[in-house]
């Protein structure tokens, strides 16, 4: 019985002191944490940023949404195109898209199927149904004006976070929120436009709220602010309004995305050189 | 480009008044009806979808033409509505109608279904009933593997327009490529310029006396099978035609007044094609390559080329394209196409602005004659509804017996003015 009840004191006394251990340990890491974060590179931290804006933009399937694409020369006229985007999400690779024009009218029909890669150059095909033809076009420079708006082709593609190499600046309240600001370094540095993009990122929802682009001259190209930011499925934020301005030409160009919609049942096979003869 | 057979004086003028009115005849039940239901289904916002174009067209001719009874300038009106459904499943419904009407040319007026098909879409196949239109081919001056679609030549010399195709179509998408099956029950004709048309041949082809080698003629069932995958950087597409041949051989003949006519063979024949592309960075290799057996002596036939883009040139927004082809014939001179060993070179320049202002401009070199040609056409958007196009052609040397020898003095500018709905 006494010997019971030594043991169980023992037993008290070996579990106190893992306590303590564990307790002292757990200290002894909350006084490393600050070393450690310390110990994270600029770089590694805006990394870190883009891969968990990334995670927290994972799962949503498939999405399709309408655009309006205004662009405005500096005299002030201005011209829309009406576009439909469907997305499909690729486990392991870049997103599909499928990008389908309703106007101008004599463009009607006209659809992009574009496969993003992480790694190499994407693959992308031009639907003209004046001729029925599906087109294989080369995505090697993607300096080249979309649909000759301010928006350069790298920057409508899925923003891969292999794209770039990142590197965190500082953080800065931009209207009222709290951001991250990150530089971004296109990997492809011989056939993108760019040198470097200034990103401003919401610190608590992880999403873009400007984007600064340098040209390979490091002269400020353009500007893109992102305004309307809406929660879908309670996880996935996207902004309704995005706006581009040239700063070299004076040109400008707002993207307005309505009737966004997710899980909607497409399926790669919506995605195929076959669908794209289809896409209406 | 191709020798032609021996020199033949011009036809007699013929009257086709008739043909005429029932082309604007034909011509206004199009207007009328595209009229009727863009109003009906503007107000009824019923799920049927209308769009199309209507066009206007003039066609200016340096020089006086070559041949008589030719007229020199020409106008013309054209209009293509397209009304389509597509149902919650994905399948749809699909009607073209094609007509214009032609100052200078009976034969470039008409008509045409260039759609009418019905698409029955299920999850693991695909199958086209009705009136509809096949592209095959990758290369951008020739087109030599696209066999479904007949030429529609009264449109356009560049064999780009084509006469909508009567078939059964069942397509199969698979983890391993997509199969192309097709039963073609009717055969379409080549349209070919009239007598007063500018850009034909010295001899007019007789059109209504068609020759067959099918007994069944027009009814003769063609059937094709093409099978066509994506790997990687690479496109391609294989395929097998067994039926009667889109391209005729033109025979002389002399009609019981004893003048001397053309009229079009349409022979039996079988015919192996092969389209590939691939990227490779800023380059786009195509090649295009077929085998025809039954139609004179078998023989092989290519095109081989590349496309390589500048993108945003010195950050001017502009895009840079050259275009190199080169195309060869093992018939030669007996070649049914304008090709037989002939290179062609391009340049195509997209300004990537507002209203999407585009030039190409190409050269025809034949290798065997000195004869060369050149093409340009540009295009520009007034409007969200307006396109205005110019296109030109110019002969600039040409042989003695060859096609091009025909149109020396068919130098024109084509001015087009474009509404879309």
């Amino acid at each position: 019985m006494k010997k019971e009840r030594q043991f169980t004191n023992y037993k008290r006394w070996t579990a106190r002191v893992r306590q303590t251990r564990l307790l002292l340990f757990l200290l002894l890491c909350l006084s490393i944490a600050p070393v450690c974060v310390h110990a994270e590179t600029s770089e590694e931290k805006g990394r870190a940023i883009a891969k968990e804006a990334d995670r927290r933009d994972e799962g949503f399937h498939d999405s399709t949404a309408d655009l309006i694409m205004t662009l405005r020369n500096r005299h002030g006229q201005e011209s829309t195109r009406n576009i439909r985007v469907r997305t499909l999400e690729v486990a392991g690779d870049g997103d599909k898209s499928l990008t389908i024009f309703d106007n101008p009218r004599d463009v009607k029909g006209t659809a992009f199927l574009n496969y993003t890669h992480k790694i190499g150059d994407d693959d992308q095909w031009l639907y003209l149904p004046a001729l029925k033809r599906v087109k294989r076009i080369s995505s090697r420079n993607k300096s080249g004006s979309f649909m000759g708006s301010e928006f350069a082709y790298e920057d409508i593609g899925s923003q891969e976070v292999e794209k770039y190499t990142y590197k965190w600046i500082r953080d800065e309240i931009f209207n009222g929120q709290e951001s991250f600001v990150v530089e971004r370094y296109p990997v492809d540095k011989k056939n993108s436009g760019y040198i470097r993009l200034v990103t401003w990122i919401d610190k608590e929802e992880y999403f873009p709220l400007k984007v600064e682009y340098f040209d390979r001259k490091e002269y400020h190209l353009k500007t893109l602010t992102f305004t309307g930011y809406k929660k879908y499925l309670g996880k996935y934020w996207r902004s309704d309004e995005m706006n581009m301005i040239n700063h070299q030409n004076g040109k400008t160009t707002k993207l307005l995305w309505s009737n966004y919609e997710f899980q909607t049942g497409l399926t790669g096979n919506d995605f195929t050189k076959s669908s794209l003869k289809r896409a209406r | 480009m191709k020798q032609q057979g021996s020199e033949v004086r011009g036809q007699e003028p013929v009257s086709r008044y008739r043909e005429t009115r029932r082309y604007s005849l034909q011509f206004l039940i199009i207007v009328l009806a595209t009229t009727i239901s863009y109003s009906f289904l503007t107000t009824q916002s019923l799920a049927w979808e209308l769009s199309g174009y209507t066009t206007a067209e003039g066609r200016l001719f340096f020089h006086d033409a070559l041949f008589s009874g030719q007229r020199r300038d020409g106008a013309s009106i054209a209009v293509q509505p397209e009304f389509y459904h597509e149902w919650e499943n994905g399948s749809s419904f699909l009607f073209t109608p094609f007509g214009r009407l032609d100052s200078a040319d009976s034969e470039r007026s008409h008509f045409d279904i260039r759609e009418l098909r019905y698409l029955w879409l299920h999850d693991s196949w695909e199958l086209r009933i009705g009136s509809a239109k096949v592209f095959w081919g990758v290369t951008e001056f020739v087109h030599l593997v696209d066999i479904i679609n007949q030429t529609d030549l009264v449109e356009d010399i560049d064999g780009e327009d084509k006469l909508g195709q009567p078939m059964v179509n069942l397509s199969i998408p698979g983890q391993y490529g997509v199969l192309d099956l097709f039963v073609l029950p009717y055969f379409r004709e080549r349209t070919f310029p009239g007598e007063k048309g500018r850009l034909r041949s010295r001899v007019v082809v007789d059109t209504d006396k068609a020759e067959y080698e099918s007994s069944a003629e027009e009814y003769n069932v063609d059937l094709a099978a093409r099978y066509s995958n994506t790997i990687g950087d690479w496109d391609f597409g294989i395929y097998h035609f067994h039926g009667t041949g889109r391209e005729p051989t033109l025979l002389l003949r002399s009609d019981p007044a004893g003048n001397l006519t053309v009229v079009p063979l349409y022979e039996r024949i079988d015919q192996t094609g092969l389209d590939v592309q691939t990227v490779k960075g800023n380059w786009l290799l195509k090649l295009e390559s077929l085998y025809r057996t039954g139609q004179g002596e078998d023989f092989y036939a290519g095109v081989g080329g590349f496309e390589y883009s500048f993108v945003n040139v010195l950050s001017s927004g502009l895009d840079f394209g050259l275009i190199g082809e080169w195309a060869y014939d093992e018939r030669g001179d007996e070649a049914t196409t304008v090709f037989d060993n002939d290179v062609m070179a391009g340049a195509r320049l997209a300004f990537n602005d507002a209203a999407s202002t585009e030039v190409l401009a190409g050269v025809f070199q034949d290798l065997d004659s000195d004869s060369c040609a050149v093409l340009l056409e540009s295009g520009r958007r007034i409007s969200d509804h307006w396109k205005v196009t110019l296109d030109a052609f110019f002969v600039l040397e040409s042989s003695e017996g060859d096609i091009l020898h025909d149109l020396r003095e068919d130098d024109n500018v084509q001015i087009e003015l474009t509404y879309y709905f």
